[in-house]
C-alpha cells in the first residue's frame, strides 16, 4: 500500500505561483480556474510581522467529506495512494462536494463536472512527480509515500515542525506545511 | 574612464582565447538522461529544447508539442540557468503563442499618429516604407539621425543592420532606466560590472543583504533558486525595504527603512565596520587603493547620525554590521538590478560595492565570482561605416561615466534637435511608453520623427504610436542568435522554433535581413538564413549545430571562478586596485567617497510612489498572456492599513492615484496592508495598458510609468531616478 502526501516548506516558498501555472498547462485547466493557489498569511503590526506563504490545493483527506456527500459515486478514493479523484462521466455537477470541502479546493469545470487537484496521478503512475512539485524553482515542495518510513516526506515530518490546514474539521488532510 | 570589456577581462583573467577555445564539451551530464527520457515520453509528444524569452534571463527550456500543438514548457535540466526548472513566466510562456491579441500582420498607419488606425500591408510594403524613409533621413541628415531602441538578444540582427546603415545610436532602457547605475558604481570600484546574469554567488553566501531588491517577487530564476538554497542551508538574511517584501518576510533582520535614505545606512554600516575593526584588513591592504582617504571620508557617519535619516535604530545598524562581518567573506550585499531610484544611484551602488570590498566578498566564495564563457567567434561581417558625428545621447560627455547609450539622451536630442536632429526611431521589443519616465516627453519626441517603426509581438502602447508595425514571431516560433553565456560554468544555448507562427509574423533575423536588402546593405547579411549563420559560427568554434539542436545547451568545462581557485586578483581600475577613493570621480568633479543627500519629503497628504515586480509578469510585455493574467489580472496599490483606515479605504476599493503634477491614473484596487510604511505606496509595474489592440489587458490596473512625470538624472551616468514622485488618492465615484 501507499499513502501519498505533499510536504511544503513555507520557509522556502516565495509564492511565485509557478505551481499554479504548471498545473494549468499540465492539466489543461481552463482560463479563470485553478486547482492550486497561493495564500500569504500575514500577522502583526508593521514592521513586526510574521508571514507564511503557502501553496494550497486539495488535501486528499483520509476522511474526505467530498466523497461521503457525493450522490453518484463520482468523487472517490483512488486505489493508489489514497488520492481523491472525480469520475468526470459520473459527475452531475450538483456541487454538493464544493459545499462539503472545507478547503474550497473544488470548482465546476465549464464542461459540467467537479474538478480539483489529482496529485497529477497520471504522472505519478509513470514515476514522475506532480507537475507543481517538479516545476517549483525554490524546491519547497515534496511528494511521496507516508507508508514508506524512509521516503523524503516521512523523513521531513520526523525532523521538522509542521502544521496542517483545518485539522479540527476531522478531515485528516495530507498536505503538510513545514514551518 | 577605463571600462573593461568582457573580451579584455577574458585576457586579464588568464583565460586566454586558446584556453577558452580548448574548453571541451562535457559528455552526458546528470540530468541529460532525464531530459532524454522525457523526450522519449508519450507518443504523439515531441520535446524540443530552446531558451526562454519571457524575461531576459534566457533560461534553457524544453517545449512539449502534443499532436502538433504547443502543450507546455519545462526547464531544461542541462541548462545551468534554469537547472531544469523555469519560473512562472517561463512555465506560462505558451500563453504568448496562443495570445488572441497578438499582432498578426504588418500594419501601416492610416490616420494621425497615436490614433491606432491601421491598414494591413504586405511585408514588402511595410519594409519598403521603412527603407524609403531611412534613405531619405540618411540623405538629408546623415545615418546617425536614425536611432534603434532594443532590448534582449532578439535585437541582435536589427542592431547589426542599424550599425551597417551607419548609426551608432542604439540604446536599451536596461541601462539608463534599470541596471546602469549599479554597473557604473561597481566598475568605478572594482573595474568590472556585475553583469547579467549577475555574478552574485547567492548559493554559497552565508549572509545575504538585500537592499530594496525583492528576490522571489523579482523572479530572475537562478537567483531565486539560489536564494532558496541559501535559505535552506541556514544563511542569515538582512532585508532593507520600506515594504515587507516576500524576502523580508523570511529575514532574520528586517530594516523598514525610510525611502531614499539607503545611502545613509550604507555609510553607517561601513563606519561601524571601520570603528569596530570588523572589516577584512588583509584583503583591503592587499587590494585597496585610497583606503585612508576613504576612512577619513566616512568618519562622521555614525549609526547615531544615520538614525534620524533612516529610522533604523543605532543598535540595529551595529548588530547588522556585525552580522555581516561574522560571515565574511561569504557575505553578499546584493547590488540589486533595477536601481534607478533617486538620481544618486551610481554613488549608492558604489557604496554597496565598497561595503562588499570591506567584507572582502568580491572574488570570494559566497560573494561575487568571476564568470566564465566559451569562445565562439562573431560572424565575420564587413566593417561598419564610421560615424563622423558620434553618438547623439550624451553631448560634451555631460554624463562622463555613461558607458552605454542613454535612451533618455536620444529622446532629449530628438526633442531639441541638438547636438543634431534625430528623425527616425526603430523600436524592438521595448514598450518605451512604459519603460521611460515622463510619457509626455516621449510623445513630444515622437512628434519630431519622420519615421517610427516598431517590431513587437503584441500591439503595445509604443506600437500604437508607430507609422509601421512589424509583427514578430514569439520566441517559441523562431531562431535567435546564440546565447554564449558568462556564468559560473560556461555554456552555449540555442533558441530554435518549436511551432510555426500562427499568422503572418516573422522572426527578427528575417526582418533585419530583408530590411538591409532594401537599404542596399545586402553585403552585411551574406548568409541565406539563420541556420547557415548559426552553423557557421558553431563550426568555427568547433561545436556541433546538430548536437546543440538536440540538447539545447552545450556546456564548457568548469574553470576557476574565485581568487582562491586561481583567478588573479586584478582590477581594471586606473590604480589597478579596488578604489576606495576614486581619483576618476574627483577629477570629474564628483565625490570621490560617497556622500549622503537627504531626499525630498512628500508634500502633505501625499505618499512616495514605489513600484516593483510580480513573479508572473515581465515589465509591460506579459499582460496579454492569458495564462499569466489568470495569475495576476490587475495590480493593486499597497497602502499601509492604518493610513487606509484613516482615509476610509478598504482592500478592494477602487481609487485613482493623482501625482504631484496632477496626472491621474487609471482606477486601481487598494490593498490595505500592514506590509508597508505609512509614508509610501507601492504597485507592480506594467499594468494600466491603454493600447486599443490590447483588448484583454487594457484598463486593468494602473500604470506607474504614467505617474512618473518627474525623474532625477544621475549626474555620473545619466540614469533616471524614478522613485521621486508622490501621489494621493482620488476616490472612485
Amino acid at each position: 500500500m501507499a499513502r501519498f502526501a505533499m510536504v511544503i516548506d513555507t520557509r522556502q516558498c516565495v509564492g511565485c505561483m509557478d505551481c499554479v501555472v504548471a498545473c494549468k498547462t499540465e492539466n489543461g485547466v481552463p482560463e479563470g480556474f485553478n486547482r492550486d493557489w497561493i495564500v500569504q498569511d500575514v500577522n502583526g503590526i508593521y514592521p513586526t510581522l510574521h508571514m507564511e506563504i503557502r501553496s494550497e490545493r486539495c488535501n486528499h483527506c483520509d476522511n474526505p467529506p467530498c466523497v461521503y456527500c457525493c450522490p453518484t459515486g463520482a468523487s472517490h478514493v483512488h486505489d493508489l495512494g489514497g488520492v481523491v479523484l472525480v469520475h468526470h462521466e459520473k459527475c452531475i455537477g450538483c456541487k454538493a462536494c464544493l459545499a462539503a470541502c472545507p478547503y474550497d479546493a473544488r470548482f465546476v469545470h465549464p464542461e459540467g463536472y467537479a474538478d480539483k487537484c489529482t496529485f497529477c496521478i497520471h504522472r505519478v503512475e509513470k514515476g514522475l512527480q506532480p507537475s507543481c512539485v517538479a516545476v517549483c524553482p525554490t524546491y519547497c515542495m515534496y511528494f511521496g509515500d507516508l507508508d514508506d518510513p524512509l521516503s523524503e516526506v516521512s523523513l521531513l515530518l520526523t525532523s521538522r515542525k509542521y502544521h496542517l490546514l483545518l485539522p479540527e474539521t476531522g478531515t485528516q488532510p495530507h498536505i503538510y506545511y513545514l514551518t | 574612464m577605463n571600462p573593461i570589456t568582457r573580451r579584455r577581462f577574458l585576457k586579464i583573467t588568464g583565460t586566454s582565447l586558446g584556453a577558452a577555445a580548448a574548453a571541451k564539451t562535457l559528455s552526458v551530464l546528470p540530468g541529460t538522461a532525464h531530459a532524454l527520457e522525457k523526450a522519449a515520453a508519450p507518443s504523439g509528444v515531441q520535446v524540443i529544447p530552446t531558451f526562454c524569452d519571457v524575461c531576459f534571463w534566457k533560461c534553457g527550456a524544453l517545449a512539449y508539442v502534443r499532436d502538433g500543438k504547443l502543450w507546455k514548457v519545462e526547464g531544461n535540466p542541462e541548462d545551468p540557468l534554469s537547472r531544469g526548472r523555469l519560473c512562472p513566466r517561463g512555465t506560462g510562456g505558451i500563453g504568448a503563442h496562443y495570445d488572441p491579441d497578438r499582432l498578426t500582420s504588418p500594419l501601416l498607419r492610416r490616420s494621425s499618429r497615436g490614433k491606432e488606425e491601421w491598414v494591413e500591408v504586405t511585408w514588402d510594403e511595410a519594409l519598403d516604407y521603412i527603407a524609403e524613409r531611412m534613405q531619405a533621413i540618411k540623405a538629408k541628415y546623415g545615418p546617425e539621425s536614425v536611432a534603434l531602441f532594443t532590448h534582449g538578444i532578439g535585437g541582435n540582427f536589427l542592431r547589426h543592420a542599424v550599425r551597417a546603415y551607419g548609426s551608432p545610436n542604439i540604446a536599451a532602457p536596461s541601462f539608463a532606466q534599470c541596471r546602469g547605475p549599479r554597473d557604473v558604481g561597481f566598475r568605478l570600484t572594482f573595474g568590472e560590472d556585475v553583469g547579467s546574469p549577475e555574478r552574485t554567488d547567492i548559493a554559497n553566501a552565508r549572509c545575504i543583504v538585500l537592499i530594496g531588491s525583492h528576490l522571489g517577487e523579482n523572479m530572475h530564476n537562478t537567483q531565486v533558486q539560489e536564494f532558496s538554497e541559501a535559505m535552506a542551508a541556514g544563511a542569515s538574511l538582512i532585508v532593507v525595504d520600506p515594504r515587507l517584501s516576500v524576502a523580508a518576510g523570511k529575514a532574520k533582520w528586517y530594516l523598514p527603512i525610510k525611502p531614499g535614505t539607503d545611502m545613509a545606512l550604507l555609510l553607517a554600516w561601513m563606519n561601524v565596520l571601520l570603528r569596530e575593526n570588523l572589516y577584512d584588513r588583509e584583503y583591503v591592504a592587499a587590494h585597496g587603493f585610497g583606503f585612508e582617504q576613504f576612512a577619513a571620508g566616512i568618519v562622521d557617519f555614525t549609526p547615531e547620525w544615520a538614525y534620524p535619516e533612516t529610522g533604523i535604530p543605532p543598535e540595529v545598524i551595529r548588530e547588522t554590521a556585525r552580522e555581516m562581518a561574522r560571515y565574511r567573506p561569504a557575505t553578499l550585499v546584493h547590488p540589486g538590478r533595477h536601481v534607478t531610484w533617486y538620481g544618486d544611484d551610481a554613488q549608492r551602488s558604489r557604496a554597496i560595492a565598497l561595503l562588499n570590498a570591506l567584507l572582502g566578498s568580491w572574488g570570494r566564495k559566497g560573494g561575487f565570482y568571476y564568470p566564465q564563457s566559451m569562445d565562439v567567434p562573431a560572424y565575420p561581417y564587413p566593417p561598419y561605416p564610421k560615424s563622423e558625428k558620434g553618438k547623439v545621447d550624451n553631448p560634451n560627455n555631460k554624463y562622463p561615466f555613461a558607458d552605454e547609450t542613454l535612451t533618455t539622451g536620444i529622446r532629449e536630442a530628438t526633442i531639441s534637435g541638438k547636438p543634431y536632429p534625430v528623425k527616425g526611431w526603430l523600436v524592438y521589443a521595448t514598450n518605451l511608453i512604459h519603460a521611460l519616465p515622463n510619457e509626455a516627453e516621449t510623445i513630444c519626441a515622437l512628434q519630431e520623427l519622420d519615421l517610427l517603426a516598431v517590431v513587437d509581438v503584441i500591439p503595445s502602447e509604443i506600437a500604437g504610436w508607430a507609422d509601421v508595425v512589424l509583427p514578430e514571431s514569439i520566441y517559441l516560433e523562431r531562431y535567435d542568435d546564440l546565447n554564449v553565456e558568462w556564468f559560473r560554468q560556461p555554456f552555449i544555448a540555442l533558441r530554435q522554433p518549436v511551432v510555426n507562427s500562427p499568422h503572418n509574423q516573422k522572426p527578427n533575423w528575417w526582418i533585419a535581413r530583408k530590411l538591409a536588402d532594401k537599404l542596399g546593405l545586402g553585403e552585411y547579411f551574406p548568409w541565406k538564413d539563420i541556420e547557415e549563420y548559426l552553423q557557421y559560427r558553431l563550426d568555427k568554434a568547433g561545436y556541433s549545430f546538430d548536437e546543440l539542436k538536440r540538447k539545447g545547451i552545450i556546456r564548457g568545462e568548469k574553470q576557476p571562478i574565485y581568487f582562491d581557485e586561481g583567478v588573479p586578483a586584478e582590477f581594471a581600475t586606473p590604480s589597478g586596485k579596488i578604489e576606495f577613493y576614486s581619483l576618476q570621480l574627483a577629477q570629474a568633479g564628483f565625490d570621490p567617497v560617497p556622500q549622503y543627500a537627504r531626499p525630498a519629503e512628500p508634500p502633505p497628504g501625499y505618499f512616495r510612489l514605489l513600484y516593483g515586480r510580480a513573479p508572473v509578469h515581465s515589465f509591460s510585455r506579459t499582460q496579454s498572456n492569458r495564462l499569466l493574467m489568470d495569475m495576476l489580472p490587475e495590480n493593486d496599490v499597497w497602502v499601509n492599513a492604518d493610513v487606509a483606515a484613516r482615509r476610509g479605504l478598504k482592500s478592494g476599493d477602487y481609487v485613482r492615484l493623482k501625482n504631484q503634477d496632477g496626472v491621474l491614473s487609471n482606477r486601481i484596487r487598494v490593498k490595505a496592508t500592514q506590509r508597508i510604511r505609512p509614508d509610501c505606496v507601492y504597485m507592480v509595474h506594467g499594468f494600466g495598458h491603454t493600447a486599443k489592440g490590447l483588448r484583454f489587458a487594457r484598463d486593468k490596473g494602473a500604470s506607474d510609468a504614467q505617474l512618473l512625470t518627474r525623474y532625477q538624472t544621475d549626474p555620473l551616468m545619466g540614469g533616471t531616478g524614478m522613485n521621486v514622485n508622490f501621489v494621493t488618492f482620488e476616490l472612485e465615484a
